[in-house]
C-alpha cells in the first residue's frame, strides 16, 4: 500500500492498559494514571524504564513528570499535552507516532486519568470564568451571561439547525443511544453493562436542553486508559499483535470555536472533522468501504449523525437514513461504538475509544466485529479534533 | 476580638444539649421518590423505591409546610436559641457555612426518626466580607427507633455564621437574611470587545466594521480576517434579525437563571449572528425564522457584594 504520509503504517500500538470505569474510582488521579501505564507496559512487555516518551491532554491534571519519576525513567526525550478537552483524543497517538517515526523518541505512553465524575464535573455549568481579557474569558463572555453554559447547550444550538435543515428528528438521535447502550449491555467494563435502553425510554428521558434529553449525554466517569505506541518494527517482537497506526490527524477548520462556531455560514457540519477524514483517507490510501466498524465520538448523540457525513459514510444529511435503517447497530454495516461508547461503556474523554480501536484491530473486543482490518476512531467534536485509522498488518 | 459583656450568659450555653424532635411519618418510599424528583437525582433505584437516599436524613425530622409545627413529644425548646439571642444584640443576619452529614446506613421504609441537638461551639467575634459575627456550631444526632433500644443513624454538623452586614443598607433588627444573592457571571470585556458593552448600555446594538473593507464580524477581534486591518469601528445594528437555531435550557438549573431558559442564536438583518436569551415567548412556540427585536435589560452580574450591572441584549418576537 503506498502512503502518502510520513508516519501511516510506520507506527503501533504495543500496549493497552486501563482502569476499572466508575462513578468513583475512591483513589488518586496519578494513581489510576500508574495502574493504567503499567498494565499497558505489562501488555506489551516492556520494562518501564524503557518509556522516554509520554503524551496527554492539557485537560489532564497527572503531569508527565510524575509518570515518569514513578516509572523510575531516566531519559524521557518527548512529551507534549493536545488541547482543547475531547478534541485531543486521538491526537497523543498522533504525536507519539510522529516522535516514533522521525527518531525523537522509541517508547511512548499516551494515557487519560481523571476523576471527572467525582472530583469534578464538565457540565455543571458554573466554571468560574473571571473577567480578566483572556481570550477564554472574552469569549465565554458571548454566552455565560444567558446562561447558554454547558456543552450539552452549545451541542443543542447545532443539532437544532441541523434538524430544521435535513429532518433529523430526536428519535434518530435516539436511535444512536439504543444501539451504544445494546453493546454496553454486554460489556461488563461498561458502566452501563446489562442495562440496555429502548427508544421509548429515551423519548421520556428529561430535557437536558432541548433538543437534547437526558439520553442524548454521555455519562461522566472515573477512569484511565493508557497506551503504548512505538515503532512497528519493534512491536512485531512484543507480546501482542501490532495494531498498526494507518493514519493520524489533526483539524482546525476556519471560523473554529470551542463549541461554538455559530459564526460559519453552515452550522449543520463539522467541517474540522472533515479536514481530520480528508488526511485520514489520504494518508491510509483507504477509503470508508475498507472500515469494518468506527469508534466515533459520543459526547452528545447529534453529533455522531454529523461525523457520518464527515466521513462520507453517507452524504450529507443522509445519516438519519442510515441510522434508522440500523446500519450502525450490532450486526449492522457499520456498528458503531462496539464498546457501548461513552454513552454506556465510560466517559474518559474518548481514550476508551481508542482502546477499542486496538480491542477490535486485535480481536479481543468484548463485541468483537467480525473480520476487522481497519477501525475508525475519532475524537470530540465541536472542538479542534482529531481522528485515527488502526489497522491490521 | 474580645467577647462582649452579654455574650458570657449565651456562651454558657455551649455544650447544652437539646431533647428529641421526632419526624412526622416514618421513612417511607413516596416521599423519597418526591424528594428525588424535585432534587433532580435520577438513579433508578430510587425512583422504584429499592432504596431511600441516606441525604433525605435531615428531611424525615423537618416541620413540614407549617413553620415550628413538630409532631407531639418533640422538644419544646428552640435548638437554635443562641442564634436568637445573638440576634437581639444587633446581629441580624445568618449564613449557613458547613452542613456535613455523615450516615451509618441505609434506612428502610417504617422507620421513625428523631434526631436530638447539641450547642457545640460558638466561635468569638470574627470579621469576614460578610461582616461581623460569630461562628455557631450545632451537632445533630439522628436515631431511629426500636423497641429494643434506638439505634443511632447518623449526624449532622451544621455551622452558620450569625453577624452584621458589613455594608450599607442593614436590614431591620430580626429581618431574616438569606445567603447571598448569586449573581449572572460577568463577561470578560478586552480592548476588541468593550465597545459592544459600551452600546448595550447606550441601548444600542453594535456590530464591529473593519474600517478598510467594510466587513462587519460578531463575535468582535482585534482585526479583520479578511483584509487583516487592525483599523475597526462599529456600527449601529437596527436590532432587527431572525432566529437562526435556538435551545431551551432546563438542567442543569443554575442560579440565578430561571428555567426553562429559552437562548437563541440570532441571524440580524445586517448579516452577523450572536446568542441572547429570548424573553417574552413559550418556549414551545420558539421557532427557527421567527422575527425577533433587541431589547436591552440590566442584569446584575459578578460578586455577590459587588455592584455590577451589564445591559444584556435579549430578543422578543415581532408582533404581526
Amino acid at each position: 500500500m503506498t502512503t502518502t504520509s510520513g508516519i501511516a503504517g510506520k507506527v503501533a500500538i504495543a500496549g493497552l492498559g486501563a482502569t476499572e470505569f466508575s462513578k468513583n474510582s475512591g483513589r488518586t488521579e496519578i494513581r489510576l494514571a500508574m495502574e493504567a501505564t503499567l498494565a499497558a507496559l505489562a501488555d506489551a512487555g516492556i520494562e518501564p524504564g524503557e518509556v522516554d516518551g509520554f503524551c496527554s491532554y492539557t485537560i489532564d491534571k497527572v503531569p508527565e513528570y510524575e509518570i515518569a519519576r514513578l516509572l523510575g525513567t531516566q531519559n524521557v526525550t518527548f512529551f507534549s499535552q493536545i488541547p482543547h478537552g475531547g478534541g485531543a483524543a486521538c491526537a497523543p497517538v498522533l504525536q507519539a507516532a510522529m516522535a516514533v517515526a522521525t527518531g525523537v523518541a522509541k517508547t511512548v505512553v499516551v494515557y487519560r486519568a481523571m476523576n471527572e465524575r467525582s472530583w469534578y464535573r464538565f457540565g455543571s455549568g458554573s466554571y468560574g470564568f473571571a473577567n480578566t481579557p483572556t481570550v477564554e474569558n472574552v469569549n465565554y463572555g458571548w454566552y455565560m451571561p444567558s446562561g447558554l453554559h454547558t456543552p450539552a447547550s452549545w451541542v443543542a444550538m447545532f443539532a437544532q439547525r441541523y434538524m430544521y435543515r435535513y429532518g433529523a428528528t430526536s428519535e434518530d438521535f435516539g436511535r444512536v443511544a439504543v444501539a451504544v447502550r445494546d453493546f454496553a449491555a454486554t460489556n461488563p467494563a461498561a458502566f452501563f453493562y446489562q442495562k440496555p435502553i429502548t427508544l421509548e425510554d429515551h423519548q421520556k428521558s428529561k430535557w437536558i436542553c432541548e433538543p437534547l434529553h437526558l439520553l442524548d449525554c454521555c455519562q461522566e466517569s472515573d477512569g484511565a486508559v493508557a497506551m503504548v505506541v512505538t515503532s512497528l518494527e519493534r512491536a512485531r517482537d512484543l507480546r501482542q499483535k501490532p495494531v498498526v497506526v494507518k493514519g493520524a490527524a489533526q483539524g482546525i477548520y476556519e471560523g473554529q470555536q470551542i463549541m461554538t462556531s455559530f459564526y460559519r455560514d453552515d452550522i449543520t457540519g463539522l467541517p474540522e472533522m472533515g479536514l481530520v477524514a480528508n488526511q485520514l483517507w489520504k494518508q491510509s490510501g483507504l477509503t470508508p468501504a475498507d472500515i469494518q466498524t468506527a469508534v466515533i465520538y459520543d459526547h452528545f448523540t447529534p453529533f455522531v449523525l454529523l461525523q457520518l457525513e464527515e466521513f462520507g459514510f453517507v452524504p450529507r444529511g443522509e445519516a438519519k437514513d442510515f441510522i434508522r435503517a440500523g446500519h450502525h447497530r450490532r450486526g449492522g454495516k457499520l456498528p458503531l461504538n462496539p464498546h457501548g461508547g461513552q454513552l454506556g461503556e465510560a466517559y474518559i474523554h474518548g481514550m476508551n475509544g481508542v482502546a477499542e480501536g486496538v480491542r477490535q484491530v486485535r480481536g479481543s473486543a468484548v463485541n468483537q466485529v467480525a473480520d476487522v482490518e481497519h477501525v475508525l476512531v475519532t475524537a470530540g467534536t465541536g472542538v479542534p479534533t482529531s481522528g485515527l485509522i488502526l489497522g491490521v498488518e | 476580638m474580645t467577647d462582649p459583656e452579654w455574650m458570657a450568659a449565651i456562651r454558657a450555653l455551649v455544650g447544652k444539649d437539646y431533647g428529641r424532635v421526632y419526624g412526622w411519618d416514618p421513612v417511607n418510599v413516596p416521599m423519597a421518590r418526591q424528594w428525588a424528583e424535585i432534587m433532580g437525582v435520577d438513579n433508578p433505584r430510587y425512583a422504584e423505591g429499592k432504596l431511600v437516599p441516606p441525604a433525605m436524613l435531615q428531611v424525615w425530622c423537618m416541620e413540614g409546610p407549617t413553620i415550628n409545627h413538630y409532631p407531639p413529644g418533640s422538644t419544646t425548646e428552640n435548638p437554635y436559641e443562641a442564634l436568637k439571642l445573638i440576634e437581639a444584640h444587633g446581629y441580624p443576619s445568618v449564613v449557613a457555612v458547613n452542613s456535613e452529614l455523615e450516615f451509618d446506613r441505609y434506612l428502610a421504609p417504617g422507620e421513625k426518626l428523631y434526631y436530638t441537638t447539641r450547642l457545640d461551639a460558638i466561635s468569638e467575634e470574627k470579621s469576614t466580607a460578610l461582616g461581623t459575627g460569630f461562628f455557631i456550631t450545632l451537632s445533630m444526632t439522628f436515631f431511629s427507633q426500636h423497641a429494643a433500644g434506638d439505634e443511632e443513624v447518623g449526624r449532622l454538623l451544621f455551622r452558620v455564621f450569625k453577624f452584621k452586614p458589613a455594608h450599607a443598607a442593614k436590614p431591620a433588627m430580626g429581618t431574616p437574611v438569606g445567603p447571598p444573592k448569586i449573581k449572572r457571571p460577568a463577561p470578560g470585556i478586552s480592548d476588541d470587545t468593550r465597545f459592544f458593552w459600551d452600546g448595550a448600555h447606550a441601548g444600542k446594538l453594535m456590530i464591529q466594521r473593519c474600517k478598510a473593507c467594510g466587513t462587519l464580524r460578531h463575535p468582535p477581534g482585534p482585526c479583520c480576517p479578511e483584509c487583516y486591518s487592525f483599523e475597526w469601528d462599529a456600527l449601529e445594528a437596527s436590532g432587527r434579525g431572525t432566529v437562526y437555531s435556538f435551545v431551551v435550557m432546563h438542567y442543569p438549573e443554575v442560579p440565578p437563571f430561571d428555567y426553562p431558559n429559552p437562548i437563541g442564536l440570532i441571524e440580524l438583518e445586517e448579516g452577523t449572528r450572536l446568542v441572547a436569551q429570548l424573553v417574552g415567548v413559550k418556549p414551545a412556540d420558539v421557532h427557527i425564522g421567527m422575527p425577533v427585536q433587541v431589547e436591552f435589560n440590566q442584569v446584575d452580574v459578578g460578586a455577590p457584594d459587588g455592584n455590577d450591572t451589564i445591559a444584556l441584549p435579549q430578543f422578543r418576537p415581532v408582533v404581526g
